[in-house]
């Protein structure tokens, strides 16, 4: 199954610089086609396993396949990868065509067909005439998709993007994300992707890795990690979640009664039992009514975004941070109001209280 | 894994052409002359290293023949992976038998008589030729491709060799040189181990005495010192006042201000010191007029401590004014800015926050000054009078009379020993309190100007001594068209025509007396400078991009080795390459080597400095899109780097006609430097030609320099209508 083009395996990779241990043991495994993201705070090794990936860096122990190879030793120049850079890294003093040219001829292609192959990859990405200018007379965001362009044409078993929207500004950021989607739907490759935005994690991947200090935290589907993080810090970290204390009352199959500050909602057990537990709590789980049953608290600030109104309420769950479609009529610091939950926004977090 | 064995074979075949074909002993009349090939096959000493072996029975190259011979075994019976440590292992094998075996066997016979008595005779033998070095460069680079192919640095065979052969050139042409030099000073006349000289040199009164204390006269190391402690002080306030007026004052001639900085680059060193001695010597202009006017007897002032301060001050004052305009830029305004809202005035704003801020830079001014006092030459050379500094003495002990090469290296090592205190200080002391003034955030604001209790001194200051700079320098351009100096100021053409005359009688000849020296010179020049930057740029690229075991040390080493002044080096490559393992004195080879290697750090600096602009992601980028190190290097690295190239270009070549210090040492007959003849004409008393050979150097590296400017195009990397242009890379303190 690891043998098809575009598979890539780490194995136990371990990687030390000098004293500090940034990935302590990595395994890892991503199908053939598959976009995966390594989502994780800064400093948490996701840029530095895409590094060792791409052959910038070399594990201090463990083995990388690409295709079923074993590249762990081959230099960056001689690994079927790609990779689009934070920065975009386009040469400055070459053309876009002949940035886009330039994998190509060092590949030993013929200029001429090199040329050829290189406008079509910038029609691809929406370019198409501006091969003759240098990468300083674009715009962010299409210097961004040159770099992508420069990237494929290669035709690389792997695609590496490291934070690749990171320099362009939020709106834009949305188009491009879902150009680097589509494009990479149609083309079928393999891409790993690296960012600290989860909502960008969320809007591309197929699978989601979240790191942290160098070890993997959670794995799975975009909505699997939204709805069943596996820990407080994933829950937080995917869709800054509250974690609020709950008691599981009693199991039945896969069904849990819990009990959140005194109202009792039927979530999915996850192997839990009986017993005091943490949930995550999203921050549109719960609506603020003045008045009717669940969990009473008061507005200890709240702040009018126009679509929507942020509030922190006090109350036995601690403080909590949800978000209220009404916004016609915010309601004032001070205010006494009850929270109705609901338990499609509620996940127990498994491990003990 | 083609391309591992593709290299391999190419220096493996290299190799065997170093044995087979190349001479293995040096050949006198040089190896490019092509001369020797009639004499080949009857002359043994020409013969190349396997015959040498085989047939000349010279059994210490045995080895090298048998490791050459297991790297190609390995090659035809091993796969890549499998015999990199071998390779490794052979490698080092084969330099470090070279080293034994050449420095062992020498002329005639065993070097050392511990080794006699163990094996017996043996045939003396000559310097290494073009088989050896081949052949050792060959067995470094095994070593390297090698370790390559175990994986070392990613398995970058490229950036492995060149590393591997940057540490041997440095090797061979900065350490071994220090080496020799330090053991010569334990060794007698006919090469055996003796404290002797060292012993009486050591404590001799002319070096260390401080009588001067009570009346006397102190020693030489203490006399430079002191004199290297007041240059770098004057020099320091010097620099720090036109820094001033050139940044935080409305003096409407500021941007003519940066053209002094120019001047130490171009004037060659003695040069101050002869205009000096036209200006203010026994018969100078100035003493005359002043004897005149007072009746006052002058005399012989000049001549001594204070006419080499003066040079120095005159000399070195533009290169602490480039030091401290970056260090007085570089403070952000927004700093002076917040302190002036916090009701502080202009002069409490700067006396408690730009001073203070400005502090580091100016420490580093200071110990800047202070190296280039120490290592100073020509203008003690041309001033010093019968009382000189270290750098002059060295030079006597070996030229003059004495002829005592252990005093001269023990002078060396004390000089050294300065220099090397200096540096450290700078690199260990100073850069942790570098206050980080340019935070790169785009601060607004402008600088605040001098409070005007500053700023009216500083002006009178700076515009003063600039004019004195001017009349020194118009002296020299001006000297050149007078008869005698002093005695006769008749205008004549005579000094141009004796050291530049052309003789168009019979075809073109060049009757002139400066030709000779000034066609070497040039070709000499034009040969260093592109191995100058191509070696010191490679550097700077190892240094800022690449991570390998001991970068700080190889780093740290070469920066050091700016810090050794020009005439230790000379004497060290006399000491080091006047015998075999490696003969070069009297060759242009050793100058050009020598130019190389001391210029060097100078192409490091500004190479690292344009490097540091270049996003490191570029590299990476190319690499992972399948170029390998070398083509990045050629297609991304180079083309955006082309005005550091060619400031180290320019630079080297300035350096190399400006120099003397280390020069003086290694000219000969054959291949005499400008600036070595223009000493002997001075020391003849001969000061029209002098001069005017002087003025026609100075306008010829003006031309150069100025050809530069134009040349050097901005990076077309930016659109031209906005954004600030690339700040070019001349990187030119020190």
């Amino acid at each position: 199954m690891t043998q098809a083009r575009g598979a890539v395996e780490f194995r136990n990779v371990r990687k030390t610089f000098g004293q500090f241990t940034a990935i302590p043991d990595l395994s890892l495994t991503i199908e053939p086609g598959e976009l995966v993201t390594l989502l994780g705070p800064s400093g948490c090794g996701k840029t530095t396993t895409l590094r060792m990936l791409a052959g910038l860096e070399t594990p201090t122990a463990g083995q990388i396949l690409i295709g079923g190879q074993d590249v762990t030793r081959l230099p960056a120049d001689r690994r079927d990868v790609s990779m689009v850079f934070q920065s975009y890294a386009l040469f400055p003093h070459m053309s876009v065509a002949q940035n886009v040219a330039y994998g190509l001829e060092a590949g030993r292609m013929k200029p001429a067909e090199a040329r050829e192959r290189a406008a079509e990859a910038l029609s691809m990405v929406g370019l198409g005439g501006l091969g003759g200018r240098l990468p300083a007379e674009l715009s962010g965001g299409q210097q961004q998709r040159v770099a992508v362009a420069r990237a494929l044409v290669l035709e690389p078993q792997v695609l590496l993007l490291d934070e690749p929207l990171s320099n362009l500004d939020a709106r834009l950021r949305r188009k491009v994300r879902t150009e680097i989607r589509e494009l990479q739907q149609r083309l079928g490759f393999t891409a790993v992707y690296v960012t600290h935005d989860q909502e960008e994690a969320l809007a591309v991947s197929d699978r989601i890795v979240v790191m942290r200090d160098g070890l993997v935290a959670q794995v799975g589907s975009p909505r699997a990690l939204y709805q069943s993080p596996a820990s407080e810090f994933i829950a937080d970290f995917i869709g800054e979640a509250n974690v609020v204390a709950g008691q599981v009352l009693s199991v039945e199959g896969d069904v849990a009664q819990v009990d959140v500050g005194g109202q009792v909602l039927s979530l999915p057990a996850r192997g839990m039992r009986p017993g005091p537990a943490r949930l995550s709590l999203r921050a549109n789980a719960a609506r603020v009514r003045t008045e009717g049953a669940g969990v009473a608290g008061t507005v200890a600030s709240s702040a009018y975004l126009g679509d929507h109104v942020e509030y922190e309420i006090d109350g036995p769950l601690g403080r909590v941070f949800v978000v209220d479609d009404n916004s016609d009529v915010p309601l004032a610091v001070g205010t006494g109001v009850v929270l109705e939950l609901r338990a499609r926004g509620l996940a127990l977090i498994p491990g003990d209280a | 894994m083609n391309t591992d064995n593709r290299r391999l074979d190419m220096i493996l075949a290299a190799g065997v052409f170093a044995l087979l074909v190349l001479p293995w002993y040096r050949v006198r009349q040089g190896l490019f002359s092509l001369d020797w090939i009639g004499d080949v096959v009857g002359t043994e000493k020409l013969w190349p290293g396997l015959f040498q072996a085989l047939i000349a029975g010279r059994w210490q190259l045995w080895p090298v023949l048998g490791l050459l011979a297991a790297a190609v075994l390995l090659r035809t019976t091993r796969a890549p992976g499998a015999r990199g440590r071998a390779l490794i292992g052979i490698g080092l094998a084969g330099l470090a038998w070279l080293l034994v075996e050449g420095l062992s066997v020498g002329l005639r016979g065993w070097n050392w008589g511990l080794l006699e008595q163990i094996f017996g005779d043996v045939a003396g033998q000559q310097a290494f030729g073009g088989g050896a070095v081949v052949l050792g460069t060959v067995f470094a680079l095994i070593a390297a491709f090698g370790a390559a192919e175990r994986g070392a640095l990613k398995g970058d065979a490229f950036v492995l060799g060149a590393i591997t052969i940057l540490v041997l050139l440095v090797a061979v042409f900065v350490f071994y040189p220090l080496v020799s030099m330090f053991t010569g000073a334990f060794q007698d006349f006919d090469g055996s181990f003796t404290t002797e000289g060292v012993r009486s040199n050591i404590v001799d009164p002319k070096i260390w005495s401080l009588a001067c204390l009570t009346g006397g006269n102190c020693g030489v190391a203490w006399r430079t010192f002191f004199l290297a402690v007041c240059t770098a002080t004057g020099t320091t306030l010097m620099g720090l006042v036109f820094a001033l007026v050139a940044t935080r004052t409305g003096f409407p001639y500021k941007k003519s201000l940066r053209l002094l900085t120019v001047l130490p680059i171009i004037t060659p060193p003695f040069v101050v010191g002869l205009a000096l001695t036209m200006l203010l010597g026994r018969s100078g202009t100035l003493t005359q007029w002043i004897e005149m006017a007072t009746g006052w007897e002058l005399g012989r002032w000049l001549y001594g401590l204070t006419g080499i301060w003066i040079a120095q001050m005159l000399s070195f004052t533009p290169i602490s004014f480039l030091v401290l305009i970056g260090v007085v830029d570089g403070i952000s305004p927004s700093m002076e800015e917040a302190s002036q809202t916090l009701r502080s005035d202009r002069w409490r704003t700067f006396r408690k926050v730009s001073l203070p801020l400005m502090a580091p830079g100016l420490a580093n001014a200071f110990l800047i000054g202070f190296i280039e006092s120490m290592a100073d030459f020509g203008n003690p050379l041309v001033l010093g009078g019968s009382g000189g500094v270290l750098s002059t003495e060295i030079f006597f002990a070996v030229v003059g009379a004495q002829n005592d090469p252990a005093r001269a290296a023990v002078l060396a090592s004390v000089l050294l020993v300065f220099t090397l205190s200096a540096f450290l200080a700078q690199r260990l002391w100073l850069s942790g309190r570098n206050f980080a003034t340019v935070t790169g955030k785009g601060d607004g604001g402008r600088h605040a100007l001098l409070p005007r209790r500053v700023a009216w001194p500083v002006i009178t200051v700076a515009v003063a001594w600039a004019l004195f700079t001017i009349t020194v320098y118009a002296m020299i351009l001006f000297g050149g068209f007078v008869k005698v100096w002093g005695l006769d100021h008749s205008l004549t053409l005579e000094h141009y025509a004796r050291a530049f005359g052309i003789s168009l009688s019979g075809g073109l000849a060049w009757t002139g007396v400066a030709w000779d020296s000034f066609w070497t010179t040039m070709k000499i020049a034009l040969m260093a400078a592109p191995l100058t930057a191509a070696v010191g740029l490679l550097t700077a690229w190892l240094i800022v991009r690449q991570r390998f075991p001991g970068r700080a040390v190889f780093e740290f080493a070469l920066m050091m080795s700016f810090a050794i002044p020009g005439t230790v080096i000379g004497i060290s490559y006399i000491m080091a390459f006047n015998l075999p393992p490696l003969q070069m004195t009297g060759t242009a080879a050793i100058l050009i080597a020598c130019f190389v290697f001391r210029n060097m750090p100078v192409g490091v600096r500004g190479g690292v400095a344009a490097m540091a602009q270049l996003d490191g992601s570029l590299d990476e980028a190319s690499l992972t899109l399948g170029a390998g190190s070398g083509r990045t290097m050629r297609k991304v690295i180079l083309p955006l780097m082309r005005p550091a190239i060619l400031a180290a270009l320019v630079y080297s070549f300035v350096r190399a006609i400006t120099s003397i210090s280390a020069v003086i040492f290694l000219v000969s007959a054959k291949y005499n430097m400008a600036t070595a003849y223009i000493v002997g004409l001075v020391e003849n008393g001969e000061y029209g030609i002098a001069i005017a050979y002087s003025s026609v150097l100075i306008l010829v590296m003006i031309t150069v320099i100025g050809g530069f400017q134009l040349l050097v195009g901005d990076r077309r990397i930016r659109r031209q209508d906005h954004g600030p242009k690339a700040p070019a890379a001349k990187e030119r303190t020190a």
